[in-house]
């Protein structure tokens, strides 16, 4: 028998749903993937929450089923023990007061007709309810229906009826086919919105009766698609594997070989969960065989011949890895092969197997290179690889490209012409800007869609990315920054580029930059369209919508619409929020009583500086959690290896990240140099700080200059400012204050330019973030030594790992361009004083940007009462006395504080 | 001929608003109470609702003009009429009584016009309006599970509604003013189930309010969102009032336009308010902005909401003719 047609071509009606936003799904969307750890009777996890009453909790969960990508979130609260109804009407109710939640659609799921419709009452948008069935009879079934049309939902219709559940081909097709006709006929149901359950089972039971369970749900799918004209066809997929529980690798061949049948006979719709889920083509060929056999019934033996194979794996799910099956096949599955996972190791020897196959070079990277690329960029689309993993996936690729380079140049000269890929972007990180994690993420994420980026670097000046993206004719630009002045910097290029009458999208993104930045302070100066971009995964879809003529004029629009909508809404709540006078903020700083605070004195005063300090201490103060971050892995360290759908990418991760980090401490390919400070200080009435050269407190060395939050405060708040944590001369104490700056980027360079030789980003990207996370780790290393050792106040203080990330401790370390302080000018005093260019090697940038970047600097605070807070928004008052204490013009302080200003600069 | 056939040919025009209307005749608590209401323990005043029962004069006169000026559909005087709005003035009891009379004087003045012109039949549509409650919001911002009203208690009141605004002689219902959804679709919940039980139907037309410039109804929903949302009913039609001017409301028009199954209509604000909060754009200058979606083909039917008045319509009449109605796109 053959079931591999595609599904009849009728014409489908779309199936139109809704949460706070649109889903349409037609026959060209791919499968629709349903949202499955909010159900209690699936998730032991979540039903513990939800009988706990942690609801707040249990709504994370559905968060990170939307952020995994589901586009359907299925909610279910049958429990025994549960008021389910209850239960479905409190998480339906907490869920529509999350956007990012409610925006997709939901799947009200439950066995009770009561439960579905008190969460059908919850529903502003057009969900689904899973299930109805001719289960009580016809009379109940239309009752049911009638009311799911009323409340304007779609509908699952299980195959099950009156004597019970649809167990073969026949039953299957015939159940489906009397609600079909019911549903559309009687209740005028539309039958776009009729979507079958024609039950998956499991098979290889060693029962006779369920050898044909899967092959007959095949059959009713496709013909149910054939039939049934535009009726959905879902399922609960890891059914099918119950007999094989304990044994991962099996399952997940099973799951993905089933649903590859099951797509292509016309199911569109699922609950998958998808790290439970191996790649069809991974699978190796003896297992493959055996599962397709038992799915499809195709010998006598093939339950056994599984269970057989299935005996010899037992456990090993993780040791496929290692099985060289996948090298017995075609050249062009072997490049798939070696992409998906990220194998560079017989790309070379596939590639020149492959070259002679085709006519010409470019072929090669048009045909079987950039199907494996799809692969991969689809799977990501989905929410099925992660981002390290796409990094080694283009490592690959750029492999493969460099193997051919030749080659290509070659025809080049032959024919004088190449094939232009689909689009190029030029990606900057700003003047003044020396970082560049994650813009060289999106770059890779881009090349592997196939763009050709063009990476101008670090510190580009505008001229240079105008120049280059006029000669290379660029398609779109993109650009990125970490600190704040960066912010501005942007604002510049977009005004040059308005003024040189560009019309190219702008794409914006990086730490600091947000959507109302853009929004407020790029998009009006410039009449093309801008648009940030959260995060790497974003990069992709909004660039293809630039890209295709068909959509690139309409997301223009859109996109101009929303910013011009955020202006509004900006402005308006500007207006609404309360500012006090400065006097009036200074009046109400931080009461500290200093008659009975006595502040320590530092072991020494002045400068010590630590040159190549081991590696192998600082590396035991890593915070990794933020490692994960840069991977776009989300999850606190070490929990997140438990993590369901990233645990193992961040396992994998991490281990890469020990490899690379032991080689660095061994090899030493890393210096660490650092410098810190403290000096005798007196804070004055006007928010500054006198340092003076030594404790007779007679010759002032310099001055550090603090700003004071502004906004209205409730009662018994201060108006912080960091000033108010230093003694005044009024106190009559002598107060200290500390100064440093670590740097772990020396030698980096080499390192970085060794990967770049090698076409290697995904190590390139792993050396800087590493870099960076021993940077942070010396900082907070160096910040303990302080308080215990040098400067001596928290002698006996004994903390854990755990509790210096959670920062339980005295004494805060802020620097200048954060937070608390977010002026980066008065970096410049602190390199003055601690002489950091020459000690440790940073050199600061026009935008007082530290480079290397992987370094830190700040200040040391001591003072019990220290904490760290944000500044929020000043008003003019103190801008224009800030400038005065400071000696510079307003309109200078104004550029360096754009973002924190009340006003419009 | 049936107001569906009407529609294929030519745009039609809504009135515009009754409150703005309303205020031109200051009236007093005095007027509102009128004999009926003489000892009502509440205070009255602003319960426009109310003055189809205590001064029909007025009601019917607004109507009169408003007919007068070249619209086709007249809207009952009922934004609040239902238990749950009333409940602020403690009228509950005389809801069925209030929409009936509503529907009964407004439907005096369209017969004495369509007697008058019988090639321009006049309509009355039943005005069902969001209610102060909403069923997808919490108005404690600390307990956002929270909810002031539910589906069912909604329902019914809409249902209620319905049925005396039926008995008194309405040609159609038109929800309004939707800022939440699913207090809409409780509405047509309603209103399907008394058609139901009633054996009788009306067309429906539901009309939502885009609340700012992010495109989203107070309740987060997209324009395309909520069009799915409510396109479970089969509607005469969709489209959008309040809130914003004719110009900003364009784009979302265009998004119905393209994607709406039934026939569409807007009726925008005279422009956006002021900073004391009034609406001061002019008959002409609305009628200028509003001819750019006529030209477009945008719209079936058009009409005004807050802040227009008779000049508005006439303004928007007199160009609704000129143009060619959208036509409906029926998959």
């Amino acid at each position: 028998m053959t079931i591999d047609h595609p599904p009849s071509t009728i014409h489908h009606r779309p199936l139109l749903l809704s949460g706070l936003e649109s889903v349409v799904i037609t026959p060209a969307s791919n499968f629709v993937n349903i949202g499955e750890r909010t159900n209690v009777t699936g998730s032991a996890k979540f039903l513990k929450l939800i009988k706990e009453d942690k609801f707040d909790e249990a709504l994370e969960v559905a968060l990170d089923q939307v952020r995994g990508g589901a586009q359907v979130i299925d909610v279910n609260m049958d429990e025994g023990m549960l008021d389910s109804e209850a239960a479905m009407v409190k998480y339906l109710n907490l869920m529509a007061s999350e956007p990012e939640i409610s925006k997709i659609p939901v799947m009200v799921d439950s066995s009770k007709w009561n439960v579905i419709e008190a969460g059908l009452k919850c529903l502003q948008g057009k969900g689904i309810v899973n299930s109805i069935s001719l289960k009580g009879g016809e009379e109940e079934f239309v009752r049911q229906a009638k009311l799911v049309k009323r409340y304007g939902a779609a509908t699952v219709v299980m195959a099950f009826d009156e004597v019970g559940q649809a167990d073969t081909y026949q039953r299957r097709i015939d159940i489906c086919k009397r609600a079909y006709d019911i549903l559309v006929d009687k209740v005028k149901f539309p039958a776009q919105d009729i979507i079958f359950d024609p039950n998956i089972f499991p098979v290889a039971t060693g029962i006779d009766e369920h050898r044909n369970y899967a092959l007959d749900f095949f059959k009713a799918t496709k013909w149910i698609r054939e039939n049934l004209p535009h009726a959905h066809v879902s399922g609960g997929v890891s059914n099918v594997s119950f007999s094989f529980r304990g044994n991962q690798l099996v399952r997940e061949a099973m799951h993905s070989v089933f649903l590859y049948h099951a797509i292509k006979n016309g199911m569109d719709m699922g609950i998958v969960n998808p790290t439970m889920l191996e790649v069809y083509d991974q699978i190796p060929k003896e297992l493959l065989e055996r599962v397709e056999d038992v799915l499809l019934n195709r010998r006598e033996d093939s339950t056994e011949r599984l269970l057989e194979f299935a005996e010899t794996v037992k456990g090993s799910a993780k040791k496929k890895e290692q099985d060289d099956e996948w090298r017995k096949a075609t050249v062009e599955e072997r490049l798939t092969h070696s992409l998906v996972k990220g194998i560079i190791d017989f790309i070379d020897q596939d590639i020149e197997e492959v070259r002679h196959k085709f006519d010409k070079p470019l072929h090669v990277i048009e045909g079987p290179l950039m199907n494996g690329m799809n692969v991969v960029g689809d799977l990501f689309g989905a929410g099925k690889m992660f981002l390290p993993q796409v990094v080694k996936s283009a490592r690959v690729m750029k492999k493969a490209v460099a193997y051919l380079t030749p080659y290509l140049e070659e025809e080049k000269r032959k024919s004088g012409n190449v094939g232009k890929p689909a689009a190029k972007i030029l990606m900057a990180t700003v003047k003044g800007d020396v970082h560049d994690i994650g813009k060289n993420i999106v770059g890779v994420v881009l090349a592997c869609n196939n763009y050709d980026v063009v990476d101008l670097g670090v510190m580009v000046p505008t001229e240079k990315i105008i120049e280059a993206a006029k000669r290379e004719k660029v398609d779109i630009i993109g650009l990125s920054g970490l600190i704040t002045p960066s912010l501005d910097e942007m604002v510049h290029v977009a005004k040059e580029m308005q003024r040189e009458g560009m019309t190219l999208p702008l794409l914006i993104g990086g730490a600091t930059t947000s959507r109302i930045h853009t929004a407020v302070k790029i998009d009006p100066v410039y009449n093309g369209p801008v648009v940030h971009v959260l995060d790497a995964s974003r990069s992709v879809p909004v660039a293809s919508e630039f890209i295709n003529p068909d959509t690139t004029e309409g997301f223009r629009t859109r996109v101009k619409l929303e910013y011009e909508g955020l202006r509004k809404d900006h402005e308006n709540r500007q207006q609404a929020k309360n500012y006090i006078p400065l006097t009036e903020a200074r009046k109400n700083r931080v009461a500290i009583d200093w008659n009975s605070f006595q502040p320590t004195k530092p072991t020494f005063l002045g400068k010590k500086i630590f040159i190549d300090y081991p590696l192998e201490e600082i590396k035991k103060y890593i915070d990794w959690t933020p490692f994960f971050q840069t991977w776009m892995l989300f999850g606190r360290y070490p929990d997140i290896f438990k993590d369901e759908k990233v645990g193992e990418e961040a396992t994998k991760l991490y281990k890469d990240a020990q490899l690379m980090l032991d080689k660095i401490v061994r090899e030493k390919r890393l210096k660490a140099n650092g410098v810190i400070a403290f000096y005798p200080a007196e804070a004055t009435e006007s928010d500054d700080v006198v340092l003076f050269t030594d404790d007779n407190r007679t010759q002032e060395l310099t001055m550090l200059h603090f700003l004071r939050q502004q906004n209205k405060k409730a009662k018994d708040l201060p108006n912080f400012c960091l000033a108010d944590l230093i003694a005044p001369k009024s106190s009559n104490k002598k107060d200290y204050v500390g100064m440093f700056a670590v740097a772990t980027g020396g030698g980096i360079e080499e390192l970085i330019q060794e990967y770049k030789v090698q076409q290697d980003d995904y190590n390139e990207i792993m050396v800087k973030a590493l870099a960076d996370r021993l940077a942070e780790a010396f900082a907070e290393l160096m910040h303990e030594k302080v308080r215990r050792e040098y400067w001596g106040y928290a002698s006996n203080e004994s903390l854990t790992t755990d509790d210096l990330i959670k920062e339980e401790y005295v004494g805060i370390r802020p620097a200048p361009g954060y937070p608390a302080c977010p002026d980066h000018t008065e970096k410049g005093i602190l390199f003055n004083l601690l002489d950091a260019e020459k000690e440790v090697g940073i050199i600061l940038t026009e935008s007082f940007a530290m480079y290397p970047a992987s370094a830190v600097s700040g200040y040391y605070f001591a003072n019990p009462e220290s904490k760290y807070f944000g500044l929020g928004k000043i008003e003019k008052d103190q801008v224009v006395e800030y400038a005065q204490r400071k000696k510079k013009s307003v309109e200078e302080i104004e550029k360096w504080l754009s973002p924190n200003l009340t006003y419009n600069n | 001929m049936k107001i569906q056939e009407i529609l294929k040919e030519r745009i039609l025009v809504l009135d515009g608003a009754m409150g703005t209307m309303i205020q031109r005749h200051t009236l007093e608590e005095e007027d509102f109470r009128g004999e009926r209401f003489k000892n009502h323990a509440h205070p009255l005043k602003g319960n426009n609702d109310l003055l189809s029962i205590t001064r029909p004069d007025i009601i019917k006169d607004i109507h009169r003009q408003y007919f007068e000026a070249g619209a086709d559909i007249a809207e009952t005087n009922t934004f609040s009429g239902t238990t749950i709005a009333q409940a602020d003035y403690h009228l509950e009891d005389y809801v069925y009584e209030l929409n009936f009379q509503s529907a009964k004087i407004a439907k005096e003045v369209a017969l004495e016009f369509t007697a008058k012109e019988p090639h321009k039949p006049r309509f009355v549509a039943g005005a069902v309006g969001p209610t102060n409650r909403t069923l997808s919001l919490s108005p404690d911002v600390n307990n956002p599970g929270f909810r002031a009203v539910t589906f069912d208690q909604l329902k019914d009141a809409y249902k209620l509604q319905v049925k005396a605004l039926m008995d008194g002689g309405v040609d159609l219902l038109l929800v309004e003013t939707i800022f939440d959804t699913l207090n809409a679709k409780a509405a047509l919940f309603g209103i399907q189930e008394f058609f139901e039980e009633a054996g009788r139907e009306l067309p429906i037309m539901v009309s939502g309010t885009i609340t700012d410039a992010s495109g989203r109804t107070l309740s987060g929903q997209t324009t395309e969102a909520f069009l799915i949302s409510v396109s479970h009913v089969p509607l005469l039609s969709i489209g959008l009032n309040c809130a914003l001017g004719a110009k900003q409301l364009r784009p979302y028009l265009q998004v119905l336009n393209e994607q709406a199954p039934f026939f569409v209509s807007a009726y925008p604000n005279a422009g956006l308010p002021n900073e004391f909060g009034q609406y001061d754009q002019h008959a002409h200058e609305m009628g200028h902005e509003i001819e750019e979606f006529l030209k477009e083909g945008l719209v079936n039917i058009v009409g005004g909401c807050c802040g227009t008045t008779p000049d508005h319509i006439k303004e928007i009449a007199t160009l609704a003719a000129k143009y060619k109605p959208r036509t409906v796109n029926n998959h």
